[in-house]
């Protein structure tokens, strides 16, 4: 069902999408596009393929069929870091980060220059790459944190300073997934709030189960169910299809 | 982290403190021949340094550093041994003019892939280039196919297992079993009396330095910060926009070139090369050494690789049945109980306090790099 | 290279050498079959694998010993006995190094290579110590030595055909208490998950034990069939270890049927190369096509793809 002309406009075109491991589909001919400044919400059951399908656009799975096209070009003919490279942030289920460096170093690490191998040689620490790790790092509520190993953070500052690291990248898309898990009440509002702030000028792709969060972030929401769209539109137009109560809101 | 691109302040006193043992103390207290051994030691210092930073920062451990030692040494005993078969020299013969093994095999011309070796700087740039280039071609068919770790491993162990056979099965090009002997003179000068292995000791040393500044530099460019993200976490780099089989390959290339550059050294201070430095059983030995300095640990490496190859040659001189045992069992008690090695005894135990003695007033010199207490730690004699 | 020989007389060469290889090939196949139970299995790099073989070989060569000297009536059969005490001996030595060392390092592949490495030297010290640095020999029992004509140019050896059928029985063996019996379920689930094997009643220490010690011991098996292509010194466990990682990861590490195809096609191919030259080059050059392959395709010859 693949559409014959793509519409400019989106950001994100994801059609015939299909990948399958030994025979089993985990996700299955799956299309939805993603605007400009869109922040989408996918939700859905278990095993519905959410996290499957970031792994398909940022590159780690790749696809059986289908087509990714991500400001005009194709995402599943590239390798991960040059999607990285094309605007495309991800973040991950479980807080990834570097344990073994500072928080400093992990934003440095991530700050868009010097990625060749001869680039990283000569990359030096000047004034720009300190003031948007220090403007980025008080953003992600880490300001005073910067020279304290990663491994040292609790879990909720180690979900934001992934999020930070995806920040200083400054992605076109950026997808989180399951971005509040296992935070505490007072550290969702303020990721809410954190997210609110960082979407300006992109498009956010969002997986995730608390359906408060969802309520307060969400643009659109896509609900998957076995690898295949079970419904789309606004939160209020989702929450109230019998399908969607059915598989998933229902329990 | 200071912005000296090389070294921190205890970084440079420990390299000051190298500098100081190699330059000064051991060349006035031990005779040419011991001085000799150090030399030879010392060779496989240069492919630990390499291994610091392809295993301990990379997380890629190569069990084949011998095939890149004896690639080095073999450039350089080619070299030499064509100087040391000119046709004066080899008149004897039954085709004076080529290296004695080739004519004991009943080889009439010389290969024409030993003719560039009648060239110092076409040795030189091969001593360089050649392992290099295939440390690229390995490392570029194995890391842009993601295969790591282990199966790295096996297969880095069965390339060095390929190369020794191949060099003792034809032994008409390369000397077989015995290797390249009777290595004489480098561009007329004499490389054998005591006079020359002092001097050959000290440019020994000179390289060392400057493969340790190298090291240094790679270690504390953003690089190498990368290396130790990458093996952590390897998918979290290449979505921070990195070819990870970039940086591995040149991770494994930098220290191939560093245990080329050491083969080349053992051929010039030793004087002959053979396959029993490029095989498995080498190249499982000098992992070991540099797991005993400290794996994260430059100068450790360098202690490291000293220490064991004295207690090897103390030990197999009085109780050789014992050197096994003690071999075997330093390896297991590195790994169970010292991951870290010496620097990371140095790290844990000896430095805090000599920096609780020196510094009550200022807490920590520098908080930049988070290995520092066990990487900036140079193990004392 | 084949220009000197007719049709006829490759055919029969092959025949041959074919042959001439089942015992490098049960060798293969036992040692491997260790190594996957180990490696594939478990994940850990077991350096004195080769090691763990050459007791099986000592152990073969002492009871040949005892047989001759003691009940020279019954040498015929000492080999069976032979075989399950290197089994034994091996397994239980397995078992007491998975406790001692092993256990300490299952987060830590690349550390297992390392400390095994360790354990293979002090094994080979310890076998210079007791057995002294010469390599012995086995005597075989009469029946073995024979060979049977197949046809006027074909004649296959008793004793390679035998050991061929016991290394069929051991990995039908080893097949079915991996795959089909209760206790390899247990291996399996350990394995993928060690916590929740844990948590769901498996003993993991106990399953870890005796999974290293089936490994070792089927290395020992191997021993004793090595006895009849090779003589047996402290370092000869050594030069088989590469070869038997390569015929694991070749016919990839969880696959049992591929470590079988893995180590019939690299001593089938080894064998007959020997024919046609040096045993050295015949190394180099099947070591060089399974590394040349393993290079493209590195997941072996046998895997499957599944979802990480």
């Amino acid at each position: 069902m693949l559409i014959g002309h793509q519409p400019k406009d989106f950001r994100l075109a994801v059609s015939g999408l299909t990948v399958s491991f030994d025979g089993f589909k985990a996700v299955n001919d799956l299309s939805f596009y993603v605007d400009e400044n869109e922040i989408r919400v996918i939700i859905g059951p278990n095993g519905a393929g959410k996290t499957t399908v970031l792994d398909l656009i940022c590159g780690k799975t790749k696809a059986t069929s289908g087509s990714i096209q991500f400001r005009s070009q194709e995402l599943t003919r590239m390798k991960e870091n040059e999607i990285v490279k094309a605007g495309v942030g991800r973040k991950f289920q479980n807080p990834s980060i570097y344990d073994d460096l500072t928080v400093f170093e992990n934003l440095e690490i991530s700050y868009p220059r010097g990625r060749s191998v001869f680039g990283a040689l000569t990359f030096t620490r000047d004034a720009a790459v300190r003031d948007r790790v220090h403007e980025v790092a008080e953003m992600i509520f880490l300001k005073d944190r910067l020279n304290v190993n990663a491994d040292l953070l609790s879990h909720g500052q180690k979900q934001w300073l992934e999020i930070g690291m995806l920040l200083i990248q400054d992605p076109d898309l950026l997808m989180l997934d399951e971005p509040v898990a296992g935070m505490s009440v007072s550290e969702r509002a303020k990721t809410a709030e954190l997210l609110n702030r960082i979407i300006k000028n992109r498009s956010v792709l969002v997986i995730e189960h608390d359906m408060k969060f969802v309520e307060d972030i969400a643009h659109k929401v896509t609900v998957l169910h076995q690898g295949q769209i079970l419904s789309e539109g606004t939160m209020e137009k989702v929450k109230n299809d019998p399908k969607v109560i059915e598989v998933y809101l229902g329990h | 982290m200071t912005d000296n691109r090389f070294f921190n302040r205890s970084e440079l006193i420990g390299i000051l403190m190298l500098a100081v043992l190699l330059v000064v103390v051991l060349p006035l207290t031990l005779d040419v021949f011991r001085l000799n051994l150090v030399a030879k030691y010392l060779t496989y210092a240069f492919v630990a340094l390499g291994l610091v930073i392809c295993w301990g920062y990379g997380g890629i451990l190569s069990l084949g550093q011998g095939v890149f030692f004896g690639l080095g040494g073999y450039c350089m005993a080619m070299f030499l041994k064509l100087e040391a078969s000119s046709v004066e020299n080899t008149k004897i013969q039954s085709t004076p003019g080529i290296p004695d093994f080739m004519d004991w095999n009943q080889i009439t011309a010389l290969p024409f892939f030993w003719k560039p070796f009648n060239s110092l700087t076409f040795t030189i740039a091969a001593i360089i280039l050649v392992p290099g280039i295939f440390a690229l071609i390995i490392g570029t068919a194995m890391f842009k196919r993601r295969v790591g770790g282990t199966y790295f491993a096996i297969i880095t162990q069965a390339v060095a297992a390929i190369l020794t056979i191949l060099i003792v099965g034809q032994q008409g090009y390369t000397g077989g079993i015995n290797g390249m002997t009777d290595l004489r003179t480098l561009k007329g000068w004499d490389i054998r009396p005591d006079h020359a292995k002092i001097v050959l000791y000290f440019f020994e040393v000179g390289c060392l330095f400057v493969c340790i500044m190298i090291a240094q530099f790679v270690r504390h460019s953003k690089l190498g910060r990368i290396l130790v993200a990458m093996r952590e976490k390897e998918d979290r780099v290449r979505f921070s926009g990195y070819s990870v089989a970039n940086f591995k390959i040149f991770a494994f290339c930098i220290a191939a070139v560093f245990a080329a550059i050491g083969g080349a050294m053992f051929a010039l201070n030793v004087g002959f090369m053979s396959p029993s430095f490029v095989g498995i059983v080498p190249s499982i030995e000098m992992v070991i050494y540099t797991a005993v300095g400290g794996r994260l640990s430059i100068l450790g490496a360098i202690y490291g690789t000293l220490l064991v190859n004295f207690a090897k040659t103390g030990l197999s001189e009085s109780f050789p049945e014992l050197w096994l045992f003690g071999l075997g069992g330093l390896f297991i008690a590195v790994v169970l109980a010292f991951p870290n090695g010496l620097a990371g005894i140095w790290g844990d135990y000896v430095q805090p306090r000599i920096d609780r003695l020196i510094s009550s007033r200022k807490s920590k010199p520098d908080g930049g790099w988070t290995d520092s207490s066990v990487a900036d730690g140079a193990p004392a004699e | 290279m084949f220009g000197d020989y007719s049709i006829g007389d490759l055919g029969s060469i092959f025949v041959m050498q074919g042959f001439a290889g089942l015992i490098l090939f049960s060798v293969y196949v036992l040692m491997a079959l260790g190594l996957a139970i180990i490696f594939g299995q478990m994940g850990v790099i077991n350096m004195a694998h080769g090691e763990f073989m050459i007791l099986g070989a000592y152990v073969t060569w002492m009871t040949s010993n005892l047989f001759q000297a003691y009940l020279p009536g019954l040498f015929a059969g000492y080999f069976f006995l032979a075989m399950i005490l290197a089994f034994v001996a091996s397994g239980a030595l397995g078992m007491l190094v998975e406790w001692v060392l092993i256990r300490h390092l299952y987060k830590r592949p690349l550390d297992t290579l390392l400390a095994t490495w360790g354990l293979s030297l002090m094994l080979q010290q310890a076998y210079r110590s007791v057995f002294g640095a010469r390599e012995v020999g086995v005597e075989l029992p009469q029946w073995m030595l024979g060979s049977l004509q197949v046809t006027s140019s074909i004649e296959v050896p008793i004793n390679g055909v035998f050991v061929m059928c016991l290394t069929v029985l051991i990995t039908i063996g080893v097949a079915y208490v991996m795959y089909k019996s209760r206790w390899g379920r247990q291996v399996r689930a350990v394995v993928q998950n060690r916590i929740m094997a844990g948590a769901v009643g498996i003993n993991t220490e106990k399953v870890d034990r005796y999974t290293f010690g089936l490994g070792c011991g089927i290395a020992g098996v191997a021993g004793s069939a090595f006895t009849m292509i090779g003589s047996t010194g402290p370092t000869s466990g050594q030069l088989y270890i590469v070869d038997t990682f390569l015929v694991v990861v070749f016919g990839g590490a969880a696959s049992l049927l591929g470590t079988i195809a893995s180590a019939f096609s690299i001593s089938q191919t080894q064998s007959t190369l020997e024919f046609f030259m040096s045993g050295s080059m015949a190394k180099v050059l099947t070591l060089l096509a399974v590394v040349g392959i393993l290079m493209l395709r590195p997941q072996g010859l046998f895997a499957l793809k599944v979802r990480k």
